[in-house]
């Protein structure tokens, strides 16, 4: 039992944090909400070194806890600390955006970081139950997060949305997952691994356990927002308050990767023939639905959810490449590029939100396209960082997002199917014009706003910078970062 | 260690004068930019100087370990077919610096530093002998090149920008697939010399072949993908044109000899008739386009892809002739049509206007760019003893082996490009003054009879000499004839 608890140290740290935090943000007067971020910065970078701890004393190795239960691997801590970076990035970026607008609360922070606990627990799941317990955790966070500007109608209106659509998706999961565990009599994903081979060679069995499946990748595409799931990601993007954007499009995108990979991989592989033609369908789909209906955006934050949408769809491509008519030679390779690739995004999403939030200050939101006219000429170097980051998202070499593509198209051609490939690449040939676009409003453009770009802290600045550069940097060494990723996947 | 210098003194020189921050350094920004065009064009002299004219395989050849994920390799290497280019970028960079001299006065440091940048990542591709560094350096030249159309082009600079980027985006993409397909079926290797070992079928050619004709054929451009290029240039600043004209088309025509010739061949023997077909719709229609033609940088333009369906041409008629021939046109292309487009821009830069009808009688006025002018619009119809006439003269030889009734077609772009090159010629610069704007001209000044002194040297030199250039293609050219002519499968 002691060593359970040893190796669950990253979540009993944080919810110990998090609980701290709340005591103490009672003491803390508004004006000091300075202190509150501090604790909670203070309280990830424990996380993180709990979590290198952890990692350090496994030498890397799978260890089982709490009854199999939760799981703790190479994947999971990787994840876990790709996450902590996004949330303490994201916080940093919006620290001044929530000050001036009086949202840095002892709410908004605890919220956060249960949010982050959340998503860890999706992270190390084991067991349905686990991965279901993550997930709500998560998504109530969220929903509290996205209405936290009171005041606000629109923001109002996209919590409500996104609860209710979310309540349905953990609906419709919970009812797949009811489905394998009628099908198999247990919750364990390491159990469901073991029986869904041999019950999917009765054709009986195979139905009903499509049947559940069925429920469960819906469930999953909700939760990625992939189309024809992805109803939720516009709204909510756009309503919510830009550092909740923020939030919301980065470090939970690492958790919905995670859930995909332990329900899907981790639990349900003999079954990847059947899950990979429904994954193909929707990556098709959000590729198409994502790049398309960017273009039509006026707003950049709607803009970037619909390239959020179309980035989800490449990187099912991954997922759907890993086993190819029974035979799993390629699926690390496929699996690691699909994390790879999530990675990836995730720090483009935080670069390109992050910067719409140091965009913005005290009564002005940086949120329509035209608020970035001739920004080479305001900040020449907040342009140029944002034009790495669209070039990234573009797909453009020497950029770290080509090197995504190319992995998962990689994956893809290797598992034979050049024509999921073709599709996707014409598909991100429509989604680099609307990158292409901000370029071009950023460099070719006159300015509408004379005023010189609001002089953010200068840590953000240097943040912003290194987020920017990374991008370039890892572009141009990607090896790293692609072998920890695949020696993660390894290690499952 | 060369060709890594090659590409890196001009990548790094260019950082340096982003560095140097605002148009109140303008002046040591220009210093630097030309520091670093003439020192990169100085790393790559000895490239010529060591060649081994007899040996047909790569020289200078670096290989280090870059991306082991995907077994992919920093490897870099020239052989015969792509030395000259390596040496004609770096030549050109510094007449763009040079050109861009006193013309640019807004972000100065902006357009220097894209200039180089761009000059380092062409100097890539033309030396990358792995699939993926080719792929990396070719895409990377879009981004410098997509924000200098925008940022110091004409009026219509968005528009053309991005025709220019998404047209040459979806070409690469196809050919991203492309070279997947071919990594996969290598077991895993991006090195283009591994792939002209792989046995492939003619079926898997064939697409093959297609996907990175779509990549090849817009960087050319080849008919009917060739829209994107006027816009371009008409909207691109000098500079830009003269880059786009004299090395950025080379890309696709390179393309196709160091991808598609030797890995393809029976598709490549198979479709000939396709590509000669485009190519001589190119040579003639292009041709009488170019003809009818208002506008001074269009004009050139559509004679540029005239002049590049000569190279597909010689490509794809399989003898020594005709590829020889192709690359001594493109080298000579080079210097042509920079030349071209750098006299119109001397002419815009006094007169801001492009239209032929504005002028008229400019020799009164400008008899020494007059002389200049007259050299190049020669060397573009292909006056012997000019460099023009070398190459279209072997690719015509070459296509007389194949077919009379070819090299018949193919031979009448001497008489359309004469017609256009010196037809406009005429309205432009004979006649009366047409207008006291043509009567205020003033003479080149000194910067630009270098510039254009130093072209019209490295014209006249290839037309009466062109050994120096044709040696060194030989034993490359006849190993790839060589390598063609294997069974594939």
């Amino acid at each position: 039992m002691g060593v359970d608890f040893i190796v669950g140290l990253p979540e009993i740290v944080l919810l110990a944090g998090a609980c701290t935090l709340m005591l103490a943000d009672l003491f803390v007067e508004d004006s000091e909400r300075r202190v509150s971020y501090a604790i909670t910065q203070a309280v990830l970078l424990i996380t993180a070194a709990a979590t290198v701890l952890v990692l350090l004393g496994s030498g890397g190795n799978l260890l089982y806890a709490f009854n199999k239960l939760y799981v703790a691997d190479l994947m999971a801590h990787l994840l876990k600390l790709s996450a902590y970076g996004a949330v303490s990035l994201a916080l940093a970026y919006s620290r001044q955006y929530l000050l001036d607008r009086a949202l840095l609360t002892g709410e908004f922070l605890a919220l956060l970081l249960f949010a982050l606990l959340g998503m860890m627990v999706m992270m190390s799941a084991n067991s349905f139950i686990t991965v279901y317990l993550g997930l709500e955790l998560l998504s109530l966070c969220l929903y509290a997060m996205v209405a936290l500007n009171r005041d606000s109608a629109a923001s109002t209106e996209a919590a409500m949305k996104y609860f209710i659509l979310g309540a349905l998706a953990s609906g419709l999961l919970l009812y797949g997952m009811s489905m394998m565990y009628g099908a198999t009599g247990t919750l364990s994903i390491t159990e469901v691994a073991k029986q869904t081979g041999a019950l999917s060679k009765d054709s009986t069995q195979h139905a009903f356990l499509i049947f559940g499946l069925v429920f469960m990748v819906c469930g999953l595409a909700f939760k990625l927002g992939v189309a024809p799931f992805h109803m939720w990601i516009p709204d909510v993007y756009h309503g919510a308050p830009t550092a909740v954007t923020l939030v919301i499009g980065t470090a939970p995108k690492l958790a919905a990767f995670a859930m995909a990979m332990r329900l899907l991989v981790n639990g349900l592989l003999d079954l990847a023939n059947d899950w990979q033609q429904m994954l193909a369908i929707l990556a098709v789909l959000s590729m198409a639905i994502g790049n398309i209906t960017a273009i039509a955006q006026s707003n950049l934050k709607r803009m970037l959810a619909y390239s959020t949408i179309a980035h989800m769809g490449f990187m099912l491509l991954g997922l759907l490449s890993g086993v190819v008519g029974g035979n799993w030679r390629n699926a690390p390779d496929a699996y690691g590029a699909a994390m790879f690739y999530t990675i990836v995004y995730v720090l483009m999403s935080a670069g390109s939100f992050g910067m719409l939030v140091l965009l913005s200050h005290k009564g002005f939101e940086c949120e329509k396209l035209d608020d970035l006219k001739g920004l080479n000429r305001r900040n020449p170097w907040y342009a140029f960082l944002l034009l790495l980051i669209m070039f990234s998202l573009a797909g453009v070499p020497p950029t770290v997002g080509f090197y995504a593509k190319l992995s998962v198209l990689s994956a893809a051609v290797n598992a034979g199917m050049i024509w999921l490939a073709v599709v996707a690449v014409v598909f991100s040939l429509v989604g680099a014009y609307y990158y292409l676009r901000i370029v071009k409003l950023m460099y070719f453009d006159e300015p509408v706003i004379a005023a010189p770009v609001y002089e953010q802290p200068q840590g953000v600045r240097v943040l912003m910078s290194v987020n920017g550069l990374a991008l370039l940097a890892l572009g141009i060494l990607p090896q790293p970062l692609m072998a920890v990723c695949l020696a993660a996947i390894k290690g499952l | 260690m060369l060709l890594s210098l090659a590409i890196w003194v001009p990548i790094l020189a260019g950082l340096l004068a982003l560095a140097t921050g605002g148009d109140r350094n303008a002046p040591l920004q220009r210093q630097i930019a030309l520091a670093g065009s003439i020192a990169g064009f100085l790393v790559t002299l000895p490239l010529y100087a060591g060649f081994s004219l007899s040996n047909p395989g790569m020289q200078f050849v670096e290989h280090r370990a870059w991306i082991p994920h995907f077994n992919v390799f920093y490897t870099l290497g020239v052989d015969g077919i792509s030395m000259l280019f390596i040496l004609l970028n770096s030549f050109t960079t510094i007449l763009v610096v040079i050109a861009g001299w006193t013309v640019i006065q807004q972000r100065v440091a902006q357009y220097m530093g894209a200039f180089l940048l761009m000059s380092g990542l062409l100097n890539g591709v033309f030396c990358a002998l792995d699939g993926l560094l080719f792929y990396v350096f070719f895409e990377a030249t879009l981004i410098p090149m997509f924000v200098i159309i925008g940022v110091w082009g004409g009026a219509n600079r968005v528009y053309a920008a991005l025709k220019f980027f998404l047209y040459t985006l979806f070409g690469s993409l196809l050919m991203l697939v492309a070279l997947l397909y071919l990594y996969d079926k290598s077991g895993g290797s991006f090195a283009i010399r591994d792939w002209w070992k792989l046995p492939l079928t003619l079926g898997s050619q064939l697409w093959l072949f297609f996907g990175l004709l779509f990549a090849f054929a817009v960087k050319v451009p080849m008919w009917p993908v060739h829209t994107w290029l006027p816009d371009a240039h008409v909207e691109a600043p000098t500079g830009g044109s003269v880059v786009l004209a004299a090395i950025m088309l080379k890309l696709g025509a390179y393309g196709f000899v160091r991808f598609t010739l030797p890995i393809l061949p029976d598709a490549s023997r198979e479709l000939a008739w396709l590509m000669i077909a485009l190519s001589l719709i190119a040579v003639v229609y292009i041709g009488l386009v170019a003809l009818v033609q208002t506008d001074m940088k269009k004009l050139i333009a559509y004679s540029s892809i005239s002049h590049m369906g000569f190279v597909t041409l010689g490509f794809f008629i399989f003898n020594s002739y005709g590829i020889e021939g192709a690359l001594i046109q493109m080298i000579s292309h080079g210097f042509v049509s920079a030349a071209m487009f750098l006299c119109v821009g001397v002419m815009y830069d006094r007169m801001h206007t492009r239209n032929i009808a504005d002028y008229g009688g400019v020799v009164n006025t400008m008899p020494k760019f007059a002389a200049l002018m007259m050299l190049f619009a020669m060397a573009n119809c292909g006056l012997p003893a000019t460099s023009g006439f070398v190459g279209e003269f072997m690719v015509i030889m070459g296509a007389i082996k194949v077919n009379f009734w070819l090299a018949f077609a193919a031979a009448t772009t001497l008489v359309f490009g004469a017609a256009y090159t010196l037809w406009m010629y005429k309205r432009v610069i004979f006649g009366a003054v047409a207008n006291e704007h043509v009567a205020a001209l003033q003479d080149l000044n000194p910067r630009e009879l270098v510039v254009l002194g130093l072209l019209a040297i490295a014209v006249l030199f290839m037309g009466v000499y062109p050994l120096p250039f044709t040696e060194v293609m030989h034993a490359s050219v006849n190993d790839l004839l060589r390598h063609m002519a294997l069974p594939k499968y």
